[in-house]
C-alpha cells in the first residue's frame, strides 16, 4: 500500500520532467523557441542537478553546507582538463561521458578529503567550514598554471546540449530517489531526525554522513563538467559562494527533503531573472521580492491548506463532493 | 554468570561524582528495576551502560564480554538496546520506517543494490516489512504503520520506541521511565506488554521507573540509587520495605 504510493509519487516527478523535456524539444524542433530560451535550457538543467544533489545533504541528512559550488568547480576543471587533452584522440561520444565520470569522481575524492575531518562538526560550524572550503578551492584554481589561472581555461570542446543534460537529470533523479527509499537512505534520514537514537540502534553515523556527502559531491562534479562544456571559457570566479547560496536557495524554496520541489524551484529561480530582463533596473528588486513572498507563503498554514485543495487529488474530491451534493439536492 | 555485570561503576563531571561505586548483576530473563529520587544518577547509569558516557571507573560486562568504554554503536551490536526518558523517535518518518531502522543491522544489502533497486533489494525490503509488521503487531501498532511517528498519541509513541529497540534483537533491553506521562490504564497495559516481551522474546529487562505500582508489580529485583550511590538492592519486597529506602525515597 505504502510502497505503491511512494512509487506513484516518484513516477509523477519523473513524468513532470519528461513532459517538460518533450514540450521544450517540440518548441525547439518546430523553431518556436527563441535563442534566449535555448540558451537558458542548460543552466536550468544544471541547477536541477545541483539542487537535487544538495537536497540529499540539506534536506535528507539535515546538515547545512555552503560548499556545493566548490565541488562543482573541482569536477569542472578535472573533466575539462581531461577533455582538452583528449579532444583529438577520443570521439565525443566516448570523451564527454568519460569526462563527466572523471569530474564526478574527482569531486567525490574531494568530498572524502573534506568530509572526514569536517563531518564531526554540526550545523553552523559545518556551514562555515564548507564555505571556507569553496573559497580555498577557488583561490587555488586561480593561482595555478595548468588551470589557466585568473584568465580562465580555454579550449574545452562545446559538447553540452539540452539532451545530454536531460539524461543526466534523469539519472540524478533516479539515483537520489532510489537511494532515499533504500536502507542507506533511511539511515541518512534517521540522522536528521535524531542522531542519538540512530546511534543507539547501532547505525554508523559517520559512514552514512560521508556517503551522503560523497554522492552529492559526485553529481555536483558532473554538473560542473557539463557547465565547462557549455561555455568557451571556464573561469573559477563563477564558483564563488554566491553560486553555493543560489543552490541552497533553490533547495530551501522547493522544500527541504522534497525532490520534486527542488526541480520546480530550480526552473523558477533560474528562469526568473532572465524573464524579468525587460524590466531593466527593477529586475533584481522584483526577483528579491518574489523570493521573500515565496518564503513567507511556504511557511504559512493558510497557504498550505489552499495548496492542498488546489492539487490534482484535491480537484477530484472537490468534483466528487459537488456531484454528490447535486444528487442529494 | 549473570548476563549483565556492573562493578564499581563511577563517573564524575568535574568535581561532581554523579555516580559512585555502583554494582549490579542482572540474571538472564530477569526484570530488574532501578529506582531513586530525581537526580540520583539513574539515567547516568543507563548512559554509561549504553556508551553515551564513558565511565571514569569500574567495568561493565555483558555475557562475559567487556563493554567498558565502547561507543553506542558497538554496544548496540553487542546486544544492548534502549529507550529514552524523553522520547526520541524519528518523528518525520513513518512508524514502519522507525522499526525498519531497528532492523538495519539484521537485514543488509549494499548501497549499490539500494540505488539500482535490484532483486535482492526487493526481497530484503519485503523481508524487513514483514518482520517490522510482526513486531508492531506485538504492540498493537500494525494498523498505524503508515502514520508519521510524531502523529501517534503519546502512549503509542512509547510503545513504538520499545518496538524499535526490540527490532535490533538485543539480549538486554533498557527502558528509561517507560510509564512516564501515562494514565493508570495505559500503565496497566504497559505492564502486560513488558511481561509479554520478556516471555515472548526471552528478554532481560532493566528499567528505570518512578511509578511504584509498576515497579512493585513487575520487577523481581531492584536497586535504589540516592545521590549517586547505591542505597539498597535485592528482592523487590525486601527493598521496598527497607526503612532507609522509605526515608530517602518512598516517604512514610
Amino acid at each position: 500500500m505504502k510502497k505503491n504510493n511512494l512509487n506513484i509519487h516518484n513516477l509523477i516527478t519523473y513524468g513532470i520532467v519528461v513532459a517538460a523535456f518533450l514540450f521544450v524539444s517540440i518548441l525547439v524542433w518546430t523553431g518556436n523557441a527563441s535563442r534566449h530560451l535555448q540558451a537558458m535550457l542548460v543552466p536550468i538543467g544544471l541547477n536541477i542537478i545541483l539542487a537535487v544533489s544538495l537536497n540529499l545533504i540539506v534536506g535528507f541528512l539535515g546538515e547545512l553546507t555552503l560548499g556545493h559550488a566548490g565541488f562543482m568547480s573541482v569536477g569542472a576543471y578535472a573533466g575539462c582538463l581531461f577533455a582538452i587533452k583528449y579532444a583529438e584522440i577520443l570521439p565525443t561520444a566516448v570523451r564527454f561521458p568519460l569526462a563527466m565520470i572523471i569530474g564526478g569522481l574527482v569531486a567525490c575524492v574531494f568530498g572524502i578529503i573534506i568530509g572526514v575531518p569536517v563531518l564531526r562538526l554540526k550545523g553552523d560550524y559545518l556551514a562555515i567550514v564548507t564555505l571556507a572550503f569553496g573559497e580555498i578551492i577557488r583561490s587555488i584554481i586561480i593561482n595555478l598554471e595548468f588551470t589557466g589561472g585568473a584568465s580562465g581555461l580555454k579550449g574545452t570542446p562545446q559538447n553540452s546540449n539540452f539532451y545530454i543534460v536531460f539524461v543526466v537529470i534523469m539519472i540524478t533523479l533516479v539515483v537520489i530517489t532510489n537511494l532515499v527509499n533504500s536502507r542507506a537512505g533511511r539511515a541518512i534520514c534517521s540522522i536528521r531526525d535524531n542522531r542519538i537514537a540512530a546511534e543507539s540502534l547501532g547505525i554508523n553515523i559517520t559512514y552514512y554522513k560521508l556517503l551522503a556527502f560523497v554522492i552529492a559531491a559526485f553529481f555536483a562534479g558532473v554538473a560542473g563538467v557539463i557547465y565547462g562544456h557549455n561555455l568557451s571559457i571556464l573561469q573559477a570566479s563563477v564558483f564563488d559562494y554566491n553560486r553555493s547560496i543560489e543552490i541552497l536557495v533553490i533547495v530551501v524554496l522547493g522544500g527541504m527533503g522534497s525532490i520534486r520541489g527542488s526541480v520546480i524551484a530550480a526552473v523558477i529561480i533560474t528562469a526568473l531573472p532572465e524573464m524579468l530582463r525587460s524590466l531593466a533596473d527593477y529586475r533584481m528588486l522584483i526577483y528579491a521580492v518574489v523570493l521573500i513572498a515565496m518564503m513567507l507563503l511556504n511557511g504559512s498554514q493558510k497557504f498550505d491548506k489552499y495548496k492542498g485543495r488546489m492539487n490534482i487529488g484535491g480537484l477530484f474530491t472537490l468534483l466528487k463532493n459537488k456531484k454528490s451534493a447535486k444528487e442529494a439536492g | 554468570m549473570a548476563l549483565l555485570e556492573i562493578k564499581n561503576l563511577g563517573i564524575s563531571f568535574g568535581g561532581l561524582h554523579a555516580v559512585d561505586n555502583f554494582n549490579a548483576s542482572v540474571e538472564k530473563g530477569c526484570l530488574y528495576g532501578l529506582i531513586g529520587p530525581n537526580g540520583a544518577g539513574k539515567t547516568t547509569v543507563f548512559n554509561m551502560v549504553t556508551g553515551v558516557y564513558k565511565p571514569t571507573c569500574g567495568t561493565i560486562h555483558l555475557d562475559g564480554k567487556n563493554l567498558t568504554g565502547k561507543n553506542s554503536i558497538q554496544i548496540n551490536k553487542q546486544g544492548i538496546a534502549r529507550t529514552f526518558q524523553n522520547i526520541r523517535l524519528f518523528s518525520n518518518m513513518s512508524v514502519l520506517d522507525n522499526v525498519k531502522l531497528g532492523l538495519q543491522n539484521q537485514i543488509k544489502y549494499s548501497v549499490a543494490q539500494g540505488i539500482f533497486h535490484s532483486r535482492s533489494y526487493k526481497r530484503k525490503e519485503k523481508e524487513m516489512d514483514e518482520k517490522a509488521i510482526s513486531i508492531l503487531k506485538v504492540f498493537g501498532l500494525e494498523n498505524e504503520y503508515n502514520y508519521l511517528a510524531s502523529n501517534l498519541p503519546y502512549g503509542k509513541q512509547r510503545k513504538l520506541e520499545i518496538a524499535r529497540a526490540l527490532a535490533t534483537t538485543p539480549k538486554l533491553l533498557l527502558l528509561d521511565e517507560p510509564a512516564a506521562g501515562m494514565n493508570p490504564n495505559e500503565t496497566g497495559e504497559l505492564m502486560d506488554t513488558i511481561r509479554f516481551v520478556r516471555d515472548e522474546f526471552d528478554m532481560t529487562i532493566l528499567l528505570i521507573e518512578h511509578d511504584m505500582k509498576l515497579v512493585a508489580g513487575i520487577c523481581e529485583r531492584i536497586s535504589v540509587l540516592n545521590f549517586g550511590t547505591e542505597l539498597a538492592s535485592g528482592k523487590t519486597e525486601q527493598v521496598l520495605n527497607d526503612p532507609r529506602v522509605i526515608t530517602a525515597y518512598l516517604g512514610e
